[in-house]
């Protein structure tokens, strides 16, 4: 394998994190959805240089999909829904921005040496892959963590599918129907969230998850 | 022969960018007024600017310090032998065995703590406020830096600045993510540093919003002069440091013919135009943001100089 291929992948790559710290960064709902489908833009064009690089014609069926569905359906279907919720206005975010980002760095970080004692060894494309994956994952948990808005944490959940994609991508022979579940079944979750969403504004007139807290029972 | 022909060098780099720093202000200056649909001063209004205040005499606070008469020399100072360091058009300097970008952060870093002090001295409200935001920005912006130059020392193999022009500018270097990441961070820490638009504004007469200019609100005459001096120095070297950094072709080597200095100035002078252009058009189409938004902005470049350094231990190893 040349090394421009290599640059090419870890290039694209490395792009797709940098996407997942820009859906950290924003505040707002439109701009959080034009984000997030920039990020499974970079999915799609990752999984293809990836189906390139590998010679693996099925990788680019994967790539379809995920421009299709991620990069054009759900943005579409999450931008309807804001509009039927009537919530165009901003994120609360719980801590400050910059705090988030710092943690972000750090979860990066912790991806990189983790991955890189774990696969000591392999296949560099492989290893590259898996970091970066496990990176995007482990930002995707932590913008579902700090974000109170039921719209962004569906976000977060969808921007780390995309890190599994990248995963299951990167690691050579995985069955394609496995992949092909995994995406069916992340559209079905998709739809159940949606479903609840409406639930929730329907029940407590807000998706802010804060207002749930107090049905807990734990209180008494 | 080569101690003279790299002696002669620095000697023109030294009178080069102090010729210079002026004129990229005033072209600055130019594409901006046009870019409003206004005539503009002149390209050389910024040298008529410092002849005037040169002649002018110096008007002194009762209570300056010592500190406040010397403190324009040791900027100036220091922010001319940061930029005669950098590589501009010949890579062969006499003083490029020190021309290390740690060496030209910590010279930058020396002005900027005595025109800080400068700013205290006199005891004014608004050389107080100026001091502590220029004190702010910089503990965000010299983290970033440093940052930047750890990615690049990473990719290059050194911190000497010829060596990674030269790096940089040979086929090794592949195609990196990291590369374009530290590219985005040293602009960002560029404006900053040299307090152009989105940060503080070069032109403001508003004292609520300034930063650099509220600092040095007290200085007058010759003093005036080689603090603004300083500044244009300071942006010539950001310009000349991106410059050398990330488009380092057209870069003389060492013992190189008469002819290929020739080129390599006229290299330089279109980076600088090309650089001075998009600062121009840049601060143009966008809006001074908030005191209290500028940590946020920075907080860009670290995150991208933190990114790149993280993402160059997963990239292919030569």
């Amino acid at each position: 394998m040349s090394d421009l291929t290599l640059d090419i992948a870890h290039l694209l790559a490395g792009l797709l994190v940098l996407v997942s710290f820009l859906l950290l960064y924003q505040d707002r709902l439109y701009a959080l959805l034009n984000v997030y489908a920039l990020h499974a833009l970079v999915l799609a064009l990752s999984v293809a240089w990836q189906a390139y690089a590998q010679d693996a014609p099925q990788l680019y069926i994967t790539a379809a999909l995920a421009l299709l569905f991620k990069a054009i359906v759900i943005p579409v279907a999450l931008h309807r829904m804001i509009v039927k919720l009537g919530i165009q206005r901003e994120i609360e975010t719980v801590g400050g921005i910059g705090l988030t980002v710092l943690l972000g760095v750090g979860l990066v970080a912790l991806a990189m040496v983790v991955t890189l004692r774990a696969t000591a060894g392999a296949d560099l494309l492989a290893r590259e892959d898996l970091a970066f994956a496990l990176a995007v994952v482990l930002l995707g948990l932590l913008m579902m963590v700090t974000r109170r808005n039921a719209v962004s944490q569906v976000v977060g959940f969808m921007s780390l599918e995309n890190g599994l994609v990248l995963a299951a991508t990167g690691a050579k022979g995985m069955p394609f129907v496995v992949e092909i579940s995994v995406a069916f079944s992340i559209l079905i979750a998709f739809i159940v969230i949606g479903i609840f969403l409406f639930r929730i504004r329907e029940r407590f007139d807000t998706v802010d998850i804060a207002a749930l807290d107090k049905y807990r029972g734990e209180h008494g | 022969m080569a101690l003279i022909l790299s002696l002669a060098v620095q000697a023109a780099q030294m009178v080069l960018v102090l010729a210079l720093a002026p004129l990229l202000l005033g072209f600055v200056r130019k594409i901006k007024a046009r870019l409003l649909s206004r005539q503009g001063p002149p390209l050389i209004q910024p040298y008529r600017d410092l002849i005037r205040l040169l002649r002018k005499e110096v008007v002194l606070a009762n209570n300056a310090s010592w500190l406040f008469r010397a403190a324009p020399y040791l900027i100036f100072a220091a922010t001319w032998v940061a930029a005669s360091l950098v590589p501009t058009f010949a890579s062969g300097l006499i003083f490029s065995w020190s021309a290390d970008l740690i060496a030209i952060v910590a010279l930058l870093g020396t002005a900027r703590f005595f025109l800080a002090l400068a700013g205290l001295d006199i005891g004014t409200a608004f050389g107080g406020i100026g001091s502590s935001r220029e004190v702010m920005i910089a503990s965000l912006a010299e983290p970033a830096m440093l940052m930047i130059v750890f990615t690049l020392a990473l990719v290059a193999g050194s911190t000497q600045l010829s060596t990674m022009a030269g790096y940089l500018a040979s086929s090794e270097v592949g195609l990196r993510v990291s590369i374009g990441m530290a590219l985005v961070a040293l602009i960002i820490v560029a404006i900053a540093e040299n307090a152009r638009i989105p940060v503080d504004n070069p032109a403001t007469h508003l004292e609520l919003t300034m930063v650099h200019e509220a600092m040095v609100l007290e200085y007058s005459g010759r003093h005036l002069a080689l603090i603004d001096l300083s500044s244009e120095l300071k942006l010539l070297l950001y310009v000349s440091l991106i410059g050398c950094l990330f488009v380092p072709w057209g870069i003389a080597p060492p013992d190189a013919p008469p002819g290929a200095l020739l080129i390599g100035i006229a290299a330089y002078v279109a980076k600088l135009v090309a650089g001075g252009f998009l600062l121009a058009v840049f601060e143009t189409s966008i809006a001074k943001m908030r005191v209290f938004r500028v940590p946020d902005f920075l907080g860009i470049a670290l995150m991208l100089g933190l990114l790149a350094t993280l993402l160059m231990f997963v990239a292919r190893s030569h």
